[in-house]
């Protein structure tokens, strides 16, 4: 089964229950399943075998729907085991890629962290328009509730001044719960920028456009040899962003509610959206003590101190 | 009728005809004969009718591309104006099935143009189609008139243009959920200033702005426009003025209902729906506010289908609006709407027939909205003649479906999905097997199921054991053993599509239907516990089946990770790409 749009890029080491909007690339909502200790956390190209704690989990057991993760015929206790059968069904996306050919970032929405391949069951086209819903869903929201004191003339033209107020929104409309810009500072350049979170959908299309912010547009090598631009479509959206894979020099980071920077990427969009009031980019170096991408921890999220 | 007909087959010559109506008359009345199914069933009776309805068939469905060759075709039925046909198996919808995997349409038209040059129409599901494709289209056949491509992919905006450019009488262009490059709104433009024959428009999944201008135009001009879908891009303003210009559409699809309006435009708008007396369906809506949606109301009155999936709505705003849609028999919804929501809906529609409603955030674990059982229940109360539902939820329980199709026992299509795969009854903690089990004994005229939640193989006892009408069955993350699908296969006489994902099942059962695969359309195992062995074997003894396996780079040598099987008279593909092994 291949991993959508996300196809073979950063997929998540384990199919513990990621976030909403998130890609696969994305890892894991480690947070909440403290017992997930077992489970290999990655944002590398292929899975860290799967399997997790999933192995022996009976049909009776609640937890299966916790997991979410890829659901194999070994899960099920009468079957005969397979030691490939839950790691490949993301692995896969790495040679293969969506059915159809579509653009880049609608590829991109087809996926949105999904943990299972192709499941819920519903048409790309439909995931497509969910994903730009979404983005579109506050600001209605906003409006809705703005509309019932003013006449209905006009819509109210500051709606925006509101959506910095997140909570108030985060229970009624279940995806984005912001709509803001945030900072964004990169090491050595004095010059910040300014990004709207809100705009994505996911970790990857975040970490592009910052990387084609600071860095202009990459100018890495992928597989442009094809010349079927079906294969070109599918690369583009599915080379991983080296700010989030931590092969870069760089890696991104951010500013919580609580004044912690933390590493980009450990908790689903969502919840990222929700804490994130700026961003930065920080050398790979100057990151001491940053936990290495593969976790051995179970779920607190990393933190660590300027 | 092509009457040269008569020349060419010496077999139905007056002097050995056994059936008592001239060949004329037999044609005449065969002609009548609709539904591809009673064809089949006609062509059967003796060799006159089987030529009678040969040469009278003017529309051919073909389910599975593969099943049979265009040559074939051809060969059979010469006067064909009219082709249905479906490519890719259902699960590529999904992202199952790789790009590339084949249902190119391309070899189809070749054939086409040489032996249906008149062809009129094509509708496609789930094939492949180029550019080049829709330009030899809309260039070789004069006659063309609809095409309609749903789930398609392959193409672009370019191809589009071809076909307005070149199709002097097209009736009908109904582009749906496709995954296409959208390259640029000018394909619209393409349509000639003398062109008005459209009845049919629907480009509501493209992205690009088309000119509103040559839109309004045509629009104007095309006095027959019965049916138009419009994209997000259009905006009310824009759509109030389309409105006017078309009165006369019965079905609508907006694009984005949001956007400032003034007093005066709202009026407007509003006495623009108010004019739209013959509206029977009605999509779109898009980024719907609650400020806008009662410029609907007065269009409501004739309204059978209501298609708000695209609109996420809350359980308020909808019952508002189905007050005013008495005559309500479809609907779909976001699950924004919630219980209350569907609450609403069975106070409000009684006469209605089809609900869908699909998740607004389908991957999100915490939410603590969407619908749960509840919702379903209550339209279940309120809505006895349902018959068809697809229901995206997040917990249910064995008692609620068994209240559920105790008040509505005419279930043709019961699609379940409980999104978390091995759900419980969330109550009991029990698996669903009771559930299904209430389904198939109670509806008997059980056509489609698709179930999930927890399940064991007393699910698939249940399946194999009363749903003796049932066609087409899709499974995920279900079952304990073999077992469970040698039941279905060997109690559902009548299955035609099995479609299984993620299971534990094996080679006993898939080879336990080695009889039936002959009856039915295809097979699709992912995921399961069969192998490249059994799979052959299955190949071996059957050589009407086409058993194709598509393997994992990293699954071991025998195991078949994507089983796909299906009958043929044309033999395996000559066009598999190298991923898809025939065996």
């Amino acid at each position: 089964m291949d991993g959508g749009s996300g196809g073979g890029v950063c997929t998540s080491g384990s199919m513990s229950t990621v976030s909403k909007e998130d890609n696969l690339m994305v890892s894991t909502e480690v947070s909440s399943y403290p017992d997930e200790a077992e489970l290999e956390l990655g944002l590398g190209l292929s899975l860290g075998g799967g399997g997790g704690g999933g192995g022996g989990v009976k049909p009776q057991e609640q937890g299966w729907a916790q997991y979410g993760r890829i659901l194999t015929a070994k899960d099920f206790p009468s079957t005969v085991s397979s030691s490939s059968s839950s790691s490949s069904s993301l692995s896969r996306a790495n040679r293969t890629t969506v059915g159809t050919k579509r653009r880049a970032d609608s590829v991109a929405a087809s996926n949105n962290g999904s943990q299972v391949v192709g499941w819920p069951p519903i048409r790309a086209y439909r995931m497509n328009s969910l994903a730009n819903q979404s983005k579109s869903l506050v600001t209605e929201d906003l409006n809705s509730m703005v509309e019932k004191s003013k006449s209905t003339n006009t819509m109210v033209e500051n709606t925006y001044n509101g959506s910095n107020n997140t909570n108030g929104y985060a229970k009624k409309k279940g995806p984005l719960n912001t709509s803001f810009f945030v900072k964004v500072n990169m090491d050595g350049i004095p010059i910040g920028r300014k990004v709207d979170l809100s705009a994505h959908s996911c970790y990857e299309t975040l970490a592009k456009t910052l990387e084609e912010m600071f860095q202009g547009p990459t100018t890495t090598v992928n597989a442009i040899g094809s010349s079927n631009e079906n294969y070109d479509a599918m690369t583009e959206s599915t080379r991983p962003s080296k700010l989030l894979d931590g092969s870069s020099d760089f890696v991104l980071t951010y500013e919580d509610k609580e004044g912690d920077w933390m590493l980009v990427g450990d908790v689903p969009w969502g919840m990222f959206l929700g804490s994130a009031r700026r961003l930065r980019i920080m050398r790979t170096s100057d990151a001491n003590g940053l936990a290495p991408r593969i976790q051995e921890r179970n779920g607190r999220q990393r933190s660590m101190r300027i | 009728m092509d009457s040269k007909r008569k020349k060419d087959s010496p077999e139905s010559n007056e002097l050995t005809r056994s059936s008592p109506f001239p060949d004329e008359v037999l044609e005449r009345v065969l002609g009548l004969v609709k539904s591809h199914k009673d064809r089949s069933s006609v062509s059967l009776v003796c060799k006159d009718w089987y030529n009678a309805e040969r040469w009278s068939r003017t529309h051919v469905f073909i389910g599975n591309c593969y099943s049979v060759s265009p040559e074939i075709v051809a060969r059979r039925f010469p006067n064909i104006r009219s082709v249905t046909l479906k490519g890719k198996p259902r699960f590529s919808d999904f992202n199952l099935v790789p790009l590339n995997w084949g249902a190119d349409i391309h070899a189809w038209l070749v054939v086409f143009a040489s032996k249906y040059p008149l062809l009129e129409e094509l509708r496609l599901k789930r094939m492949t189609v180029t550019d080049e494709s829709l330009e030899f289209l809309a260039t070789t056949f004069t006659n063309f008139k609809a095409l309609s491509l749903l789930s398609c992919d392959g193409f672009s905006t370019d191809g589009l243009a071809a076909i307005a450019t070149h199709c002097k009488n097209m009736t009908e262009l109904d582009i749906q959920e496709n995954g296409i490059d959208d390259l640029g709104g000018g394909w619209l433009s393409c349509f000639p200033e003398n062109f008005t024959s459209l009845e049919v428009l629907n480009f509501a999944n493209l992205s690009s702005d088309v000119s509103f201008d040559a839109l309004e135009k045509l629009v104007s001009r095309c006095r027959s426009l019965k049916f138009l879908k419009v994209n997000k891009n259009i905006t009310l303003e824009q759509l109030q003025r389309l409105l006017e210009c078309a009165p006369q559409l019965t079905e609508l699809g907006t694009g984005s209902f949001h956007q400032e309006l003034t007093t005066r435009q709202y009026a407007e708008l509003e006495s623009a729906f108010n004019n739209c007396k013959n509206l029977n369906t009605l999509s779109g809506l898009c980024e719907a506010t609650p400020l806008y949606l009662p410029v609907l109301y007065p269009a409501c009155m004739n309204l059978t289908f209501l298609n708000l999936s695209d609109a996420a709505l809350q359980s308020g705003e909808l019952a508002k609006l189905l007050d005013h849609c008495p005559n309500l028999q479809r609907l779909w919804v976001l699950d924004t709407v919630e219980d209350k929501g569907l609450e609403a809906v069975g106070l409000s529609c009684p006469l209605l027939e089809e609900l869908r409603v699909f998740p607004a955030d389908p991957y999100e674990q915490d939410v603590v909205h969407g619908v749960t059982e509840m919702g379903f229940v209550a339209v279940s109360y309120g809505c006895p003649r349902l018959h068809y539902v697809l229901y995206f939820c997040r917990q249910m329980t064995n008692a609620a479906v068994a209240t559920i199709v105790k008040n509505c026992p005419d279930f043709t299509h019961f699609r379940l999905c409980v999104m978390n795969p091995g759900e419980p009854d969330y109550l009991t903690d029990e698996p669903m097997d009771e559930a299904f089990g209430a389904v198939v004994k109670n509806c008997t005229k059980l056509q489609r199921l698709a179930v999930s939640g927890l399940l064991t193989d007393l699910t698939f006892e249940y399946i194999g054991k009363y749903a003796k009408n049932l066609e087409t069955l899709s499974v995920a993350f279900a079952g304990s053993s073999d077992w469970g699908m040698q039941c279905v296969l060997s109690g559902c006489s009548k299955l035609r599509k099995l479609e299984i994902r993620d299971c534990p099942f094996g080679n006993e059962a898939l080879l336990s239907g080695l009889e039936k695969y002959e009856s039915m359309r295809s097979l699709w195992m992912s995921a399961c516990n069969v192998t490249m062995n059994a799979c052959r074997r299955l190949a071996k003894q059957m050589p009407r089946l086409n058993v194709e396996v598509m393997k994992d780079e990293e699954s071991d040598d025998s195991q078949a990770d994507k089983v796909y099987v299906y009958r043929s008279v044309a033999g395996p593909r000559r066009d598999a790409p190298p991923f898809v092994l025939t065996l």
